[in-house]
């Protein structure tokens, strides 16, 4: 596939039934086809089975839309999602699907400043304004959408925004204490009845066993390709995985995971024969931070574009979404939900205080990575991890690692600095 | 014969080194075609090797130039070979500012540079100049004559233009209004350098060292340091191409 022949398939007939602006909606499908193929598929060897995940694109806005309109059909739950706190579990043991929902893109943004404060967080609006726009076809999809209150402008965009699609609000802990545990337990469990009022049948323990399987597979898979990216030379770009990470979030789980697996042979293969995508020489960095959704590939694009490598996402869009797995085979119902209950408690979102375990998960990710250097990447007005950022800096310093703060948002605009700094940041690596 | 070329939003400077030593140098504004613009700065040198920096710097690279190097490395190593001692520089440019901290060897330890805006830049200071009806070299000097202290709160230009319009309109003598501003660009510098951290000596780059004002506010601002501002600051990043340029034929 190349740049001149990718674009993004259309489906207008399909957008008309689901209510879209489709005029305008086709206007950003051919920009971001064009996006995708100048960021994407001018890239130099390319392992081959990127080539699913690059169809996984051109049928971002059709062939995925369609799969879950034919579950829609089947009486399942579709859920739309922005946070790594859904317990996929269970909408999976109701036979439903999760989707991220659109949140990435500056083109989004106008439509919701009409409505919302500007100041707040780029990644809400973009979300908020794809939905008042009614330019992404995953909002018009949904059953519901899951919101949580990781953060201000969510929750209290989600009473906003229950105005035009029904949003259901999980309470996310703030802390990890005894009670706060208890809380969330419950609040799994209300959701539980929830996904199951929509499905029109109950979550049995068999099928919730089941999930957590499927779950933990897609887990492993990302781990897996982690993993075999953390090889000096690496085999695939940072930009790739990063793809690959965002696209975790929509795609069919089954499916995903045999094609991530298959990626990964390949890219065994590649490491076996020392095929890489950079020179040997490339300064390898780590992002930590907050999730980058798609389509925003600013800062890897900058820093693979400047001769550095990315090699790791500590990121909800990113190892935040799979480092932790469940234990299978709990026996009973009560049990099954109090793992699953542990297992989200484990995610170390900069919305819990204190949440040095983020730190230290940090500190961890950068030395199995092998990076030379790490950048803190936050978001306009996200409070939690631009402050959290003070003490990631600082261990950062403490273990001499090379580090510099980005905090951006999805316009344009601070792209020539941004590309200055990152390129003043691998020169300073190089050494 | 080796040229540094620095392409930076406002002015490009052409440095040329040759034996070790600064033998030329030229500033024009820039203009519409940044790239064929220094091509003509250039016409009569014959450089065994030309490295660009600045904002242009990667368009002349494709156009011109044998490499790139970025302005914080540049502003490091102009500085470095000029005054060895120093530890910590300051560059404010015409769209940036940066405070950058050099090891021993003369090599980027760390920097620090403004984000969005053109707070605390050139532009700012143009900007508000000329809010004040003041040529640009004679804001800094206007200022320094103020023996009053009124406050300018925000940073952000466009906002800060409000605070002066305001301050004018209150009959406030505009050397204060000037004071003011320089006031807060050179909070902001000290802030950076604070941030950072900086050793006993820090010198200025950049083409907003010619401002005296700015100068003596940073200056009477960090005690126990020597503040120094090189002869001609507003080359220092073509001199730091220019000995880059040097080094890539070396090896």
């Amino acid at each position: 596939m190349n740049t001149e022949n990718f674009e993004i398939k259309a489906y207008p007939e399909m957008w008309e039934s689901l209510n879209m602006d489709v005029e305008r909606f086709d206007k950003m499908r051919l920009m971001l086809g064009e996006i995708y193929g100048k960021t994407y598929l001018t890239q130099k060897n390319r392992p081959n089975s990127m080539a699913y995940f690059d169809n996984m694109i051109a049928e971002i806005h059709g062939g995925r839309i369609q799969e879950l309109l034919n579950a829609k059909k089947e009486g399942k739950p579709v859920v739309g999602t922005f946070c790594v706190y859904i317990p996929e579990e269970i909408v999976l043991a109701a036979g439903g699907v999760c989707v991220g929902l659109c949140g990435g893109s500056q083109g989004s943004v106008p439509d919701a400043e009409k409505i919302l404060p500007r100041n707040i967080c780029p990644m809400v609006k973009s979300a908020f304004g794809f939905k008042a726009g009614r330019i992404c076809p995953y909002f018009q999809a949904v059953d519901f959408v899951y919101g949580e209150t990781t953060c201000d402008a969510k929750k209290k965009t989600w009473e906003i925004l229950n105005q035009m699609v029904p949003t259901y609000v999980m309470e996310i802990p703030q802390t990890k204490k005894p009670s706060a545990v208890d809380m969330w337990l419950s609040e799994v469990k209300d959701f539980k009845t929830k996904v199951e009022s929509i499905a029109g049948s109950e979550v049995t323990l068999d099928k919730l066993e089941e999930a957590v399987k499927v779950m933990n597979n897609k887990r492993k898979a990302l781990q897996r390709l982690n993993n075999l990216r953390h090889a000096d030379p690496t085999p695939i770009s940072g930009k790739d995985v990063l793809l690959i990470e965002q696209i975790a979030f929509y795609d069919e789980p089954v499916r995903f995971v045999a094609k991530v697996n298959s990626l990964c042979d390949e890219l065994e293969q590649r490491i076996a024969d020392g095929v890489t995508v950079q020179d040997s020489s490339a300064a390898r960095i780590m992002v930590a931070g907050v999730p980058m959704a798609l389509p925003n590939w600013k800062l890897h694009n900058l820093v693979e574009g400047a001769g550095g490598v990315i090699v790791n996402e500590e990121s909800c869009i990113g190892t935040r979404y799979y480092k932790d797995l469940m234990k299978e085979n709990t026996g009973d119902m009560e049990s099954i939900l109090k793992e699953l209950t542990r297992r989200y408690m484990q995610i170390d979102c900069s919305c819990f205080t204190p949440n040095d375990e983020r730190i230290d998960q940090v500190l961890k990710e950068y030395k199995e990575s092998g990076a030379h250097g790490l950048i803190h990447y936050s978001l306009q007005f996200c409070h939690t991890y631009n402050v959290e950022e003070v003490k990631i800096r600082k261990a950062c310093e403490k273990q001499g690692i090379p580090y510099m703060f980005i905090e951006s948002d999805y316009s344009p605009e601070d792209v020539g600095q941004i590309q200055t700094r990152v390129e003043a940041f691998l020169e300073q690596i190089s050494e | 014969m080796f040229i540094g070329v620095d392409l930076g939003s406002r002015t490009i400077k052409v440095v040329v080194w040759q034996d070790g030593k600064l033998v030329d140098h030229k500033i024009e504004e820039s203009g519409f075609e940044p790239h064929e613009q220094a091509r003509a700065m250039l016409l009569p040198y014959q450089p065994r090797q030309i490295v660009a920096t600045g904002y242009g710097r990667h368009l002349a690279k494709e156009h011109f130039a044998n490499k790139v190097i970025t302005e914080i490395k540049a502003h490091g190593m102009g500085i470095h070979t000029l005054l060895p001692d120093v530890t910590t520089v300051v560059d404010i440019g015409g769209q940036d500012s940066k405070v950058i901290t050099l090891n021993a060897k003369g090599q980027v330890a760390n920097f620090q540079m403004n984000d969005k805006c053109a707070a605390g830049t050139g532009r700012f200071l143009e900007i508000m100049a000329a809010s004040l009806a003041y040529p640009l070299k004679d804001f800094g000097p206007a200022a320094l004559e103020s023996d009053q202290a009124v406050q300018i709160n925000s940073m952000c230009t466009v906002f800060a233009e409000s605070e002066v319009i305001s301050l004018k309109n209150r009959g406030v003598p505009r050397q204060h209004i000037a004071k003011a501003v320089h006031s807060s660009v050179a909070d902001r510098i000290v802030a950076m350098l604070n941030r950072i951290g900086f050793g006993e000596s820090v010198a200025f780059s950049g083409g907003v060292a010619n401002n005296p004002c700015i100068v003596q506010m940073v200056r009477d601002r960090l005690e126990n340091v020597q503040v120094t501002v090189p002869e001609n600051p507003s080359i220092i990043g073509a001199l730091g191409a220019a000995i880059a340029a040097s080094q890539v034929s070396k090896s």
